[in-house]
């Protein structure tokens, strides 16, 4: 039995889901867009202003946008007890963290495509910096939400308020990856400084959570 | 000390298949299992008896692997670790463990993929077997709950497994499906299966069991070859 081939099935198994249900990306367009029309008329900035708050604004927004998503991830696999299926069979526990976290990762990254130019729109804004810098940041900063936010959603799953437990536990735990986020597009936006920093950064804890979430996740999988 | 294991009431020994030493399971103060010792011989239909909170369905999550013993050991085909031979586990929940918004055959071909079984005849060849019609497009979630019952044992010997354990299989199916599956629990265990049912329905079992077991607070306190003594008492 391949990762590869469970991981395949798994996370096609949960887009077709998606597909059929539309319950992450409809709660997660929807909440995003609160965010982007409110702050809008609440602050009303001019282009230099939005250039300084839009990198803040753009990534709480699709954090918790996010967190929707990846309690909606998991609450599928426990209608039904289907998860007991998965762990009594022989498949690799990390073929369904990958699964779920490259299902995620998906999820956000459509939020974020049809997000943006709302928020583009919304904040006039227009990068002064090099604004390619914009895509590395962009899949290094879902990444990070993602692969700590599946852990996470996963190890509160038994929990009796998940929907509280995640972010207790995903928000702290996710600060330098959001400051990462936040200071890599607000430097290019503003062209002021150079990002490369904060995009290593940003490389670096995507590296050390992926690693520590996959040796971990059996154990997630596993308990009671 | 450790209480004596209850005797089986057969009289043939064969190599156990699975052996269960001093088992006990706690759930915070409440202790489901309480010492069980028992072993289950190959081949061998076994009905599962006993009143709610007995201790029933805890024990088949134990030999499943899908519960972590407080105390004790459980060995399945030889192995301490189940997981090591999750492959050779069917097994079937009072849920479904099954996606209400896929189709029989979406749902089959998925969890056959974690068996690495590749091909839909196998599926379909399941799906059949339990008398569901395998080209069904609608989903599970408008299926009837007897139907969503056989589905989850065909879910279940997806894989052909050498130990079926089965958690209240014939419940909200009709009579004459439930003596359908029965008949396929008997033909499993004919070809060799070893099969442990927990239900309440004995009586459709009744020709078929090799043995009943029956529980009571977390023990096992006797085990028959016939459903009449306790019945009688």
């Amino acid at each position: 039995m391949t990762l590869i081939a469970v991981t395949r099935a798994t996370l096609f198994k949960d887009l077709r889901l998606e597909w059929r249900s539309k319950d992450a990306i409809n709660s997660m367009l929807f909440f995003a867009l609160l965010v982007v029309v409110v702050f809008s008329f609440s602050f009303d900035p001019n282009a230099e202003e939005s250039r300084q708050i839009a990198g803040g604004l753009v990534w709480v927004a699709f954090l918790f946008a996010a967190v929707v998503a990846l309690n909606q991830t998991w609450a599928r696999e426990l209608r039904n007890q289907v998860l007991d299926a998965y762990r009594v069979s022989p498949a690799p526990a990390n073929s369904l963290f990958i699964a779920k976290a490259l299902g995620n990762f998906i999820f956000v990254a459509v939020l974020e495509g049809l997000m943006t130019p709302l928020f583009i729109m919304f904040y006039q804004l227009r990068s002064l910096g090099p604004s390619w810098q914009l895509i590395p940041v962009a899949g290094l900063g879902t990444w990070a939400l993602v692969v700590n936010g599946t852990f996470f959603a996963a190890m509160s799953l038994r929990t009796r308020s998940r929907e509280i437990m995640l972010p207790l536990l995903l928000f702290p735990i996710s600060i330098p990856a959001l400051l990462g986020m936040v200071n890599a597009t607000t430097a290019i936006l503003t062209g002021e400084l150079s990002a490369r920093f904060w995009i290593v950064l940003l490389a670096c804890y995507d590296v050390v959570f992926t690693i520590a979430c996959l040796l971990l996740f059996e154990l997630v999988l596993q308990a009671e | 000390m450790r209480p004596a294991p209850v005797k089986s009431s057969l009289t043939t020994p064969d190599l156990a298949v699975i052996s269960v030493d001093g088992l006990a399971k706690q759930f915070g103060r409440f202790a489901a299992l309480r010492g069980v010792s028992a072993e289950f011989a190959p081949g061998r239909l076994y009905v599962i008896l006993g009143d709610n909170g007995a201790g029933k369905t805890t024990l088949l999550r134990c030999l499943a692997g899908l519960a972590r013993p407080t105390r004790g050991t459980v060995a399945v085909l030889g192995q301490t670790d189940v997981h090591a031979v999750s492959a050779q586990i069917g097994y079937m929940a009072h849920p479904s463990l099954l996606y209400d918004e896929m189709s029989a055959m979406e749902n089959l071909r998925y969890f056959a993929g974690l068996y690495d079984i590749r091909d839909d005849a196998t599926c379909a060849r399941v799906i059949a077997a339990v008398g569901l019609d395998a080209t069904l497009a609608r989903p599970v979630a408008q299926y009837s709950q007897g139907m969503r019952q056989r589905l989850s044992l065909a879910r279940a010997i997806l894989n052909d497994p050498q130990v079926l354990l089965l958690d209240e299989p014939f419940s909200n199916v009709d009579a004459h499906s439930a003596r359908e599956m029965a008949g396929l629990l008997t033909r499993m265990r004919d070809s060799g299966k070893t099969i442990l049912v927990v239900t309440h329905q004995a009586s459709l079992l009744k020709n078929a069991a090799d043995e009943f077991v029956w529980m009571e607070a977390g023990k096992i306190t006797r085990r028959t070859a016939t459903l009449q003594p306790m019945e009688a008492q």
